[in-house]
């Protein structure tokens, strides 16, 4: 099923929680909402399902405008953070209750919702424990036994927010993979909300990142990495710096020196650029600091350096900056270290 | 030999290594406690009711007055903890689920028959419900006060407290997840109170249920004035208690009460294993 979000936006008392938001979902895809909390994507997650209603804007599912369709009409699945299971019912209950619910014309027979619940329970590799109760399986256990009830009532769309939220860290990459996996067995279109970038980037098709109410940039694993679109994305996904720097003539100028760096149209901006994105250089041209520490990371190491700032803004305080360096580069502890960016982006201000 | 040796030792062992301090001086308490306050009045009257020997208390427990006034305290305390049940479960929803003005007002207001003398609130009642009173004489021919009805109301009043108390508390700690993840599903409103919610308010209403019944089986101040006390009709048990005694029959009256006591402990006996059930399946608090 396709999505179509429309300039949505979402107000709680008077507090814009979504801003003119619009993105488009293709069917079959996996996306990922990410953003730190309170960026909305959650409140747009919950949109998309018809928990909550938008202030202004549409939302299309296909060709047919669900913006005012109930929740119970718009046929979503939708897992929760904490799962939300009904404590009072063993696994295959929770799973067969959206069947159960049903108006009885369209209510399968008790025969078939138990025969779909136990295809469900092996589709997510529980069979066996249809007759537990939630307190008594594991939070992993809970989570799939959340997507099968989920997946019970045949959604258009799958909504998963923070789905690996609140289990522990093997369990979450042993989760991730399954759920891929299982994504492309099942060719549901997937939403899921994350804050973690790691999951976000490895798992889905596409990643919406958001900011404050905004969509700041939405594209693959590789576009928000290598090609971010704004400061916020840099900054938010993997590792960067920045300084403020101007372009006069071609020149990346910073603190009116240049850094062996071009630029395109004069302007004054900030400099972005990743640790891995340097090379040391003896030459004149260059950024140059004093290295303040050093930390062993896997196979490289990385350098903090200080880059001093007589120029008067921020108190003097100096740029700090962080740049990978060789494992047996001459790196010491209060050396000076010249350095350029060999890739890296401008942002104006 | 050591090895079965100190595997008995183990099992005669009361105190389990514990890092938490005064389990001794805590459990004595306890025990002293409950002794002076619950177990020595009790064992006086079962002592008192002993002297009757056997014939002489079933000849009591078989007495038409005994049994009557028997079922109308047990049948009066069922009825109005059911009521409560229901509508107590419903103003606790309200108070939880809703804002609105006046909400803390009706909240402290849920508390008063707890502090309100009962004998205040039975002659209220008495003059409310007579066939003369402003509610009474609304249902005449049917009269309210100086039956079983009134008796009802009476103890509907007195109980009230007991069910929202407890389920308040357990409806505040309901996820709001929980009633979207039904809505997800398809269910209605309806489905997800009747099939979601309330299942799991049921131990709740459960204990707010023995409550409200344990208190109407011993309600007495209210109820005299409401009751018209007609022997065989609305005469409760805690009444002929009292007459009994009035007559300096101590051991008719003792009798009585052991027989309230043993069905009082029986139902909530019964009560508490269904909680200890749900709550080993569900692992609900």
């Amino acid at each position: 099923m396709e999505v179509s979000i429309n300039n949505i936006r979402k107000e709680f008392d008077r507090f814009a929680a979504l801003n003119d938001v619009s993105l488009k979902i293709a069917s079959g895809e996996l996306i990922a909402l990410l953003g730190p909390s309170g960026s909305g994507k959650t409140t747009l997650l919950r949109l998309i399902a018809g928990l909550d209603f938008p202030t202004a804007g549409q939302i299309f599912f296909g060709a047919e405008d669900a913006s005012h369709h109930s929740v119970q009409d718009r046929n979503v699945g939708f897992v929760f953070q904490h799962y939300a299971l009904f404590r009072h019912m063993t696994v295959a209950e929770n799973i067969g209750f959206g069947l159960k619910v049903r108006p009885s014309a369209s209510r399968p027979s008790k025969t078939e919702i138990r025969k779909r619940v136990s295809d469900l329970l092996d589709m997510v590799q529980l069979s066996g424990l249809e007759k537990r109760y939630p307190n008594q399986l594991s939070g992993g256990q809970r989570q799939r036994v959340a997507l099968a009830r989920a997946m019970a009532i045949e959604p258009r769309i799958l909504l998963l927010d923070e789905p690996f939220g609140a289990l522990d860290a093997k369990v979450r990459k042993e989760l991730r993979r399954w759920l891929r996996e299982f994504h492309d067995r099942t060719g549901h279109t997937t939403v899921f909300v994350t804050h973690d970038q790691e999951e976000a980037l490895e798992l889905a098709d596409r990643v919406v990142v958001m900011s404050q109410g905004k969509i700041e940039q939405v594209g693959s694993a590789d576009d928000v990495y290598d090609r971010p679109g704004s400061p916020f994305v840099f900054s938010f996904i993997g590792e960067s710096s920045h300084l403020p720097v101007e372009v006069k003539d071609g020149t990346v100028l910073f603190q009116g020196e240049p850094i062996g760096v071009s630029g395109e149209a004069n302007s004054s901006g900030d400099l972005y650029f990743r640790p891995e994105d340097v090379e040391l250089t003896q030459e004149r041209d260059a950024l140059f600091g004093k290295v303040t520490a050093s930390r062993r990371l896997a196979g490289t190491r990385i350098a903090e350096i200080d880059i001093s700032n007589p120029g008067g803004s921020n108190n003097h305080e100096p740029f700090h900056v962080e740049i990978e360096v060789p494992l047996h580069a001459p790196i010491e502890l209060g050396s000076e270290a010249r350095f350029r960016p060999t890739r890296w982006k401008i942002f104006g201000r | 030999m050591t090895s079965s040796t100190a595997a008995t030792s183990a099992r005669w062992r009361v105190k389990q290594p514990s890092i938490i301090p005064g389990f001794g001086l805590t459990l004595g308490f306890s025990l002293a406690y409950l002794s002076l306050i619950i177990l020595i009045p009790i064992a006086g009257l079962l002592w008192r009711t002993a002297e009757l020997g056997w014939s002489g208390f079933f000849a009591i427990l078989s007495d038409q007055r005994t049994i009557r006034a028997l079922t109308v305290s047990f049948g009066t305390a069922f009825a109005a903890a059911l009521i409560n049940v229901v509508f107590g479960t419903l103003l606790a929803w309200v108070l939880t689920r809703y804002r609105f003005p006046g909400r803390r007002l009706i909240d402290a207001m849920v508390d008063l028959p707890f502090a309100l003398p009962t004998a205040v609130a039975g002659i209220a009642f008495a003059s409310l419900y007579a066939p003369n009173g402003w509610i009474g004489s609304l249902f005449m021919p049917f009269r309210i006060a100086f039956t079983p009805y009134g008796i009802v109301i009476a103890l509907i009043f007195i109980g009230l407290p007991f069910v929202v108390r407890t389920v308040q508390p357990i409806m505040e700690e309901i996820d709001r997840e929980v009633e979207e993840a039904a809505a997800t599903l398809g269910a209605n409103r309806f489905q997800t109170i009747f099939q979601v919610l309330l299942p799991g308010l049921a131990p709740a209403i459960l204990t707010g249920f023995a409550l409200a019944f344990a208190r109407g089986v011993g309600e007495y101040g209210s109820v005299i004035f409401i009751a018209g006390n007609i022997p065989y009709v609305s005469e409760i048990a805690p009444l002929l208690i009292v007459i009994r005694l009035e007559e300096f029959n101590y051991a008719g009256a003792t009798a009585i009460a052991t027989i309230m006591l043993l069905i009082s402990f029986a139902m909530l006996l019964v009560i508490n294993l269904i909680q200890a059930w749900s709550r080993r399946r569900y692992g609900y608090v």
